[in-house]
């Protein structure tokens, strides 16, 4: 097929077209509306958000902090510093079992005195001082490695840097609609990242017309397909699998513009775009709020009971983390997801062709009859946890060469020469979301390929 | 929610903690036969599919109903046909419900029970696989086989083919292919020969129970027309005969996605090609049989629609469920053609498939995996 661009006449047509996958036609889709939400004094930044990450502080209970400031830095790589998204002070280091950080809480003055950097035209630095400015002002935790799926190592050389142009899960952001008002910080962010790695890739959909179809400095892929096809990490598979040995980073599109933006004020950017979606929101739309800033306003915003039955996803309903009334918006999310819990019983909910208000890949279900229907889906796990029965379901929602029920069984007896021969390398968690939705026997896939990739880490490194 | 109040009250005792905790496998099933429970996402994606393992279940014994209740109905219809007694399609359906209906009983009596005690003994949640296989036994025995064979066949089944390798999800063979294969081993006097097809058979002397391909292993002509072998109303195991019921039932499978489509229409392939290079030989009766024939006839229809799909016993890779599918038609016809003794070829040829599907997984998870390695070889020595 091919699609006439309007930015530039050339024509138009997918480089790669993958036909497996899943829409969960869920309902809560956010209107195409900025607005800006109101912000408490309180942020909290959540540590396990970077995961992998052992935290060691530099800022003690009690005392100031800018904007900017590094707070904590990792104990394996201590280069890699973050910062707080707000001037105040470091209210409150919430530990758990073992002396664990699980929390930290910061009070803002709002007068946002943030940190300066200084640094000579991007032209004019090379490789080393841009990594050692992205290190130094808090950008280098959104560069993300695969495989394993954590922060890149500044030490590695990657095969490429990817970012995706797309998302296709469900209800996520429109990352042409986050860019809206800063395409000239994301094209300034790709010329940075220029400097450091010798290729960008920017995936875009087949008939993508906008912005980022025409942004320089990168090479484009177009890609057809469902989710999952706007992860990354499948578009990294199609475009230059990772092999044993090889590294490539990622990075989240805003955060693109973020770095950009550094680069040309000095100062770290703690704003963040973020989607609010779900089927019990009213009003769902696009808030501009800040890293770390909490989800109370947005909730209230956009008309959600805070003390009703649900759960607050920071990211999309199948690979996001939950949080709570009180938490804060997380450090790489672009969607906050909002969901009714579903601690409710079912009589004889079991049975096939009664019904359609859950949606099924089967046609047990009768949802295949309203294909155009939007459904109000819950928490509730439809069934229980069982032996692995049923084949060919997990195939039919990844779209990449892999097998990802012999990987798993792989991964579950922690068998390391069989996972590198099957393609643990190229997986993360987020590519096995669609088969924890799929699974007849309810199993734990992002679970499982997590574990496997800590294992890997632990063992190869 | 009464009734849930009451529910969860008679299960106070076997709650965790509890004094019959134990217990608590056998409690569930009933309770989650009931309510679809109340359990939400703990970790990994916050929304789950329709679908579980209850309703996969379900399904399928949904698509095995139009092939049961024609084979109860062809059950009365043989025995008043052969004995020459006027009768009408109640009668029909009576007698043969009368007769059929027990072994049902005895079949899901016997197999859930060992699966219950499996369950509490293992500590984990009893698996519906059961509702289907007890479906299936009685459906591929002979009419007149007596009911403590039937038991004895489960116990085998459920015992060694099942739980001895682990239980659902671990066996090798199909746990009702293996109850049928017990009972033709262990009782072949009784198995055989034409006394056990049709109702009564071995009690009235005017009933001659013989199956088509037992007939033709014997030499002897076929008054049967294609249309009757389609149809189903044919001598033969209880719900095997009627092809035309049988199709309904994988237009439900494949529709509704439960049923490998892959391994049926590899199977059809794989027979009818084996069938016409046979016909083209033709060296015996069940040589020349048409091909077409060859696909109406015996299980076949059944057992590549309903047992070679078995998920948990069929390969489990895409390519290999197609070379699988092929195979059990080959094999089919095989042994139907060159194993006079046992002139059905379908059951041993899925058994022996059940064997062999690892090991063409296997090959087929090495291409994938030397895929993967060329690639690494290929990124090392760029050519130039």
């Amino acid at each position: 097929m091919r699609y006439i661009c309007t930015a530039k006449t050339t024509y138009m047509s997918a480089d790669i077209t993958l036909r497996k996958g899943l829409t969960i036609p869920l309902k809560g889709e956010a209107s195409l509306v900025l607005k800006t939400s109101k912000l408490t004094d309180e942020y909290t930044l959540y540590p396990d958000d970077f995961h992998g990450v052992v935290p060691k502080m530099l800022v003690k209970e009690g005392e100031p902090v800018l904007l900017g400031q590094p707070i904590f830095f990792s104990k394996a790589n201590p280069e890699i510093q973050f910062v707080s998204p707000v001037s105040g002070t470091l209210t409150k280091i919430v530990r758990g079992a073992k002396r664990k950080i699980l929390a930290l809480t910061l009070k803002s003055d709002e007068r946002d005195k943030a940190v300066t950097h200084k640094f000579p035209a991007v032209d004019a630095l090379d490789a080393d001082s841009v990594k050692s400015q992205l290190l130094g002002s808090g950008c280098w935790p959104f560069i993300k490695q695969r495989p394993y799926d954590v922060i890149a190592n500044p030490e590695h050389t990657p095969k490429g840097i990817f970012i995706t142009g797309f998302s296709t899960a469900p209800l996520a952001a429109d990352i042409p609609f986050l860019l809206e008002n800063q395409q000239k910080d994301f094209q300034h962010g790709i010329d940075v990242l220029n400097k450091i790695t010798s290729k960008v890739h920017l995936t875009v959909p087949a008939k993508d017309t906008t912005f980022l179809s025409s942004v320089s400095g990168v090479e484009i892929h177009r890609i057809k397909g469902i989710h999952p096809a706007g992860n990354v990490g499948v578009q990294i598979h199609h475009i230059d699998a990772i092999n044993a040995g090889e590294v490539a980073w990622t990075i989240n599109a805003e955060d693109v513009a973020r770095i950009g933006r550094f680069f040309t004020t000095g100062t770290f950017d703690p704003s963040r775009t973020i989607a609010a979606v779900g089927p019990v929101l009213v009003s769902p739309c696009y808030f501009k709020t800040r890293i770390g800033a909490s989800v109370a306003p947005i909730l209230e915003a956009v008309g959600v009971d805070a003390n009703s039955q649900i759960r607050i996803i920071n990211g999309d309903v199948l690979s996001g983390k939950a949080t709570h009334a009180d938490g804060s918006i997380g450090y790489y999310n672009n969607t906050l997801s909002v969901l009714a819990e579903g601690n409710h019983y079912r009589m004889f909910g079991w049975l096939p062709f009664v019904g359609g208000k859950i949606f099924s890949m089967s046609r047990t279900s009768l949802s295949w009859l309203f294909p155009k229907r939007n459904y109000a889906l819950d928490t509730n796990m439809n069934g229980e946890e069982r032996a692995l029965v049923v084949t060919g379901e997990m195939e039919r929602v990844l779209p990449m060469d892999i097998l990802p029920m012999q990987l798993l069984k792989e991964c579950m007896v922690q068998n390391i020469e069989k996972m590198e021969a099957l393609g643990i390398y190229e997986v993360a968690p987020e590519d096995f979301a669609l088969i924890d939705y799929a699974s007849t026997s309810k199993i734990e896939a992002q679970a499982i390929i997590r574990e496997a990739l800590d294992l890997m880490i632990k063992e190869v490194g | 929610m009464k009734l849930r109040e009451r529910i969860d009250a008679l299960k106070k005792p076997f709650g965790k903690g509890q004094k019959f905790e134990r217990f608590a496998p056998a409690v569930n099933a009933f309770d989650t036969f009931l309510f679809v429970p109340n359990h939400t996402t703990q970790k990994g994606a916050h929304i789950r599919d329709a679908v579980d393992l209850k309703r996969t279940m379900v399904t399928v014994i949904i698509a095995l109903l139009p092939a049961f209740i024609y084979g109860v109905y062809n059950t009365g219809y043989q025995y008043f046909i052969q004995s020459g007694l006027a009768f009408t399609f109640w009668d029909a359906l009576l007698h043969g419900a009368l007769k059929i209906m027990p072994m049902v009983v005895v079949s899901y009596g016997v197999g859930l029970a060992i699966e219950f005690a499996f369950a509490v003994y293992r500590g984990h949640e009893v698996n519906e696989g059961y509702l289907v296989t007890g479906l299936l036994i009685p459906m591929i025995m002979p009419v007149d086989i007596p009911l403590w064979m039937v038991g004895l066949s489960v116990a085998f089944a459920v015992f060694i083919a099942k739980e001895a390798f682990g239980g659902t999800g671990m066996n090798i063979l199909n746990p009702a292919l293996t109850a049928r294969a017990f009972a033709f081993f262990a009782y072949p006097t009784y198995m055989s020969g034409n006394k056990v097809w049709v109702s009564e058979a071995s009690n009235v002397d005017g009933i001659s129970g013989e199956t088509i391909l037992g007939s033709l292993a014997a030499g002897n002509d076929v008054s049967y027309s294609m249309f009757d072998m389609f149809v189903g109303a044919i001598p033969g195991s209880i719900a095997e005969t009627s092809t035309l019921w049988v199709l309904v039932g994988a237009a439900i499978l494949i529709f509704t996605g439960i049923g490998s489509w892959r391994i049926m229409i590899g199977g059809v392939l794989g027979a009818a090609v084996t069938g016409m290079l046979f016909n083209l030989w033709g060296a015996n009766a069940l040589m020349s049989f048409s091909w077409m024939n060859h696909l109406v006839v015996g299980g076949f229809a059944f057992g590549v629609v309903f047992m070679a799909t078995d998920p948990v016993s069929a390969a489990q890779t895409t390519k290999g469920k197609w070379i699988y599918g092929v195979l059990v038609g080959i094999f089919c016809i095989l042994i139907r053609v060159f194993n006079p003794a046992y002139p059905e070829g379908v059951m041993l040829a899925i058994l022996l498939m059940n064997v062999f599907a690892p090991t063409i997984d296997h090959y087929v998870v090495e291409g994938n995996v030397k895929r993967r390695k060329k690639r690494l070889s290929t990124t090392l020595t760029p050519a130039s």
